[in-house]
């Protein structure tokens, strides 16, 4: 009967603390974005653990759980944090990381000294401050709710007003400072959103997790736009779909944190993103990669007919593979697959173990080798490079040159009969 | 001295004595917040391990630990070189997913583990002398404090063997590559003893203080000292005297032990940085 009783009672909150949550989310993702782009994300995790004292003493102070009086202290404990780490890291020699590392776990063991202090008092007993360990989006009271929705409103309106400032500053603050925008300014008012939206979001998750609320959804929209204005709205979005997602499922079984599942529906979205994201992720860069690598081999190989063509004087002769390794190092393997794609392409024709162009292979294997011999030729004449210093460099050049730049070079040079090293550059017949 | 506070005391202090030795290089490697991440991704290694093996004291816990320790350095190695994610990124999603996988598993298997969000955290360093164990007739003394001393003994010999390859990665890493030794070697066996470190202190003094024990007392002796062995022995005793003035601290208000061990360790660093400041104007 009890069980019952209480599933009614989470039902009815359950669209209550899921618009909570969502709301605390994508503020926290919106703002993140920027701490993302400055590269700030372990800054706001240390920011995220600070805040526990500040709450700590703000009780103490109180004597209750009053949301503006948690905000408060939440807001001071994190802005003394950020001060002390840029101190630490700018003013004695302790590195970057070590100054971050430092501020968030003194700050933490500090509060957590004062939490358990707090709960061995009476009032201490119930007031539910451990909550902010690990969130308590489930517990939160409707009046709670809505001061803490609000402010999240609040800093969206912010950051929407400020974005084109906040862009600025973000991918160029030397710039920002010399079109007279007012950076100092801008620094701080970025920096308290952040400790704001830190501090609304320790609500949902807890200060331990606070750190994925702020980035994981800017590392997994960056993989799908290079928009900023894009990105924010694909990690907002990301947010608050993890937002709710995790909110219904840790509703679905009692005793289930909401906090830990948001984050777990934000990191698996991030994972997926960044390794099967099209364009961008791990998978098609790969693949994009493995292409490349198979067009530099063909060519290669079709280059090393071509000079064994020219060397034994006859280039529409058949010729065996041993024949092909005495003109060129290949790595052990590539080989033979090479010219299984050449043969596939027709730029290669077979009898009987031997090998020769076909009528478009040759015309490719022509392209490639204009291209390295032209590419000498513009680095000897125009760049006046020594004759001996420019093969490597053309080695690689000869897969990358478009069709307009060959022409460009055609041009500039005056189409030249043979290059630096006298060899003859091939034309089309 | 009880002689209960002195087994809190000396426990604490040997496992701060541990953490300070192998975080001197974790400091000077600027590899701190790794420390973190790894300490966050430990937990749920440890809660499958628990439920596999269903107890707390045993080797299935250290694999379970050490492999979720190593998959979150793995993970964050691939998130910053394959998939391009800047590295404060890399760290900060690979440490929080796993935290909040334990998490979860630990609340859902409430009954069957033996461990709570609060020991996650605080640790239980108070209830040291409670737990007794005896190795015959030789020594009978709390299971902690042999925990401890272990791992003291095992991170100094780590420390003997390995020193001069560690102190060659920690200032140059090319030029020890260059005089052929295998710094993957030393890398990994450094964060698998950091993993170690991580694991046994965990329930000692919470998952997370343990950052604080790893970085603060060899941050604030880095602060006095420019050479090597100074600041070790110097992060040492910042350490140790954590323990104490801890333990008095957390009698006095009446409240976490590992709370206060850390509180102390911020009071040096801050006590330092200021008589820096006041030295150098002077």
């Amino acid at each position: 009967m009890l069980q019952i009783s209480n599933w009614w009672i989470y039902d009815s909150s359950l669209w209550l603390v899921a618009g909570g949550t969502f709301l605390l989310s994508v503020s926290a993702a919106v703002v993140g974005g920027f701490t993302f782009l400055q590269k700030r994300s372990l800054v706001g995790d240390a920011v995220a653990h600070s805040i526990l004292p500040g709450v700590a003493i703000a009780f103490l102070f109180s004597g209750e759980k009053d949301p503006w009086w948690l905000m408060l202290g939440a807001l001071i404990s994190g802005w003394l944090s950020l001060i002390l780490m840029d101190y630490l890291n700018k003013r004695t020699k302790l590195s970057n990381d070590t100054a971050i590392a430092s501020v968030l776990s003194v700050f933490f063991g500090v509060g957590i000294l004062l939490l358990t202090y707090i709960q061995q008092s009476a009032s201490g007993e119930q007031s539910g401050l451990d909550d902010f360990l690990f969130g308590q989006a489930a517990a939160m009271r409707s009046h709670d709710l809505y001061i803490y929705g609000g402010l999240a409103l609040v800093l969206i309106a912010a950051t929407i007003a400020f974005y084109k400032e906040f862009k600025l500053l973000s991918f160029n603050p030397e710039f920002a400072q010399s079109i007279g925008l007012p950076v100092n300014f801008l620094r701080i008012l970025l920096n308290s959103l952040m400790v704001l939206a830190i501090a609304l979001g320790i609500q949902a998750v807890g200060v331990v997790l606070m750190a994925a609320l702020l980035i994981t959804p800017a590392a997994a929209a960056r993989n799908y736009s290079d928009g900023l204005r894009a990105m924010l709205w694909i990690s907002a979005l990301i947010a608050g779909f993890s937002a709710i997602t995790g909110t219904l499922i840790s509703f679905s079984a009692p005793s289930m944190p909401t906090g830990p599942w948001i984050v777990v529906c934000l990191s698996i979205i991030a994972l997926l993103s960044l390794f099967l994201a099209p364009g961008k992720g791990m998978l098609a860069r790969m693949l994009m990669q493995r292409k490349h690598q198979r067009k530099i081999t063909d060519e290669n190989v079709l280059k090393a007919f071509y000079h064994l063509g020219e060397r034994q004087g006859n280039l529409a002769a058949w010729y065996g593979l041993k024949d092909l390794e005495a003109v060129r190092d290949f790595e052990a393997g590539v080989i033979p697959k090479a010219i299984r794609r050449l043969l596939r392409k027709g730029h290669l024709l077979r009898q009987s173990e031997r090998y020769q162009f076909s009528r478009a292979g040759l015309d490719e294997a022509r392209r490639i080798v204009r291209l390295h011999r032209l590419w000498e030729m513009y680095l000897n004449q125009r760049l006046r490079l020594k004759a001996d210093h420019i093969h490597p460099n053309a080695e690689t050049m000869e897969h990358i040159i478009s069709p307009e730049i060959e022409a460009q070079l055609l041009e500039e040079l005056d189409y030249p009969e043979r290059d630096p090293h006298q060899s003859p550059i091939p034309y089309r017949s | 001295m009880s002689i209960e506070a002195f087994y809190i005391i000396l426990t604490g202090a040997l496992v701060a004595a541990s953490s300070a030795l192998l975080g001197s290089f974790l400091v000077l490697r600027r590899m701190a917040m790794l420390g973190d991440a790894i300490s966050h991704a430990v937990l749920p290694g440890i809660v499958v391990a628990f439920l596999l093996s269903g107890q707390r004291e045993s080797t299935a816990l250290l694999i379970g630990a050490a492999a979720s320790g190593l998959l979150a350095t793995f993970l964050i190695e691939l998130l910053h070189r394959k998939a391009r994610l800047q590295e404060d990124a890399s760290i900060g999603i690979s440490f929080t997913w796993l935290f909040a996988i334990g998490v979860l598993l630990i609340s859902t298997y409430t009954g069957q583990v033996d461990l709570d969000q609060e020991c996650v955290l605080y640790g239980e360093i108070a209830y040291v002398p409670l737990d007794q164990v005896s190795l015959g007739t030789i020594w009978s003394g709390p299971r902690p404090l042999l925990v401890s001393a272990i791992l003291f003994a095992l991170t100094l010999i780590y420390l003997l063997i390995s020193f001069k390859g560690l102190k060659l990665l920690s200032f140059n890493e090319d030029h020890a590559r260059s005089l052929g030794i295998r710094t993957q070697v030393w890398h990994f066996s450094f964060m698998a003893m950091v993993s170690l470190v991580t694991v046994l202190a965990f329930e000692i003094v919470g998952a997370i203080l343990i950052v604080a024990l790893l970085v603060v007392p060899a941050a604030t002796a880095f602060l006095w000292t420019r050479s090597l062995i100074p600041m070790i022995v110097l992060a040492v005793i910042f350490g140790v005297l954590s323990s104490f003035g801890g333990y008095y601290l957390a009698v006095g208000i009446n409240g976490s032990i590992a709370g206060a061990m850390v509180t102390v360790a911020g009071l040096f660093m801050l006590l330092s940085v200021v008589l820096m400041r006041v030295l150098k104007r002077s």
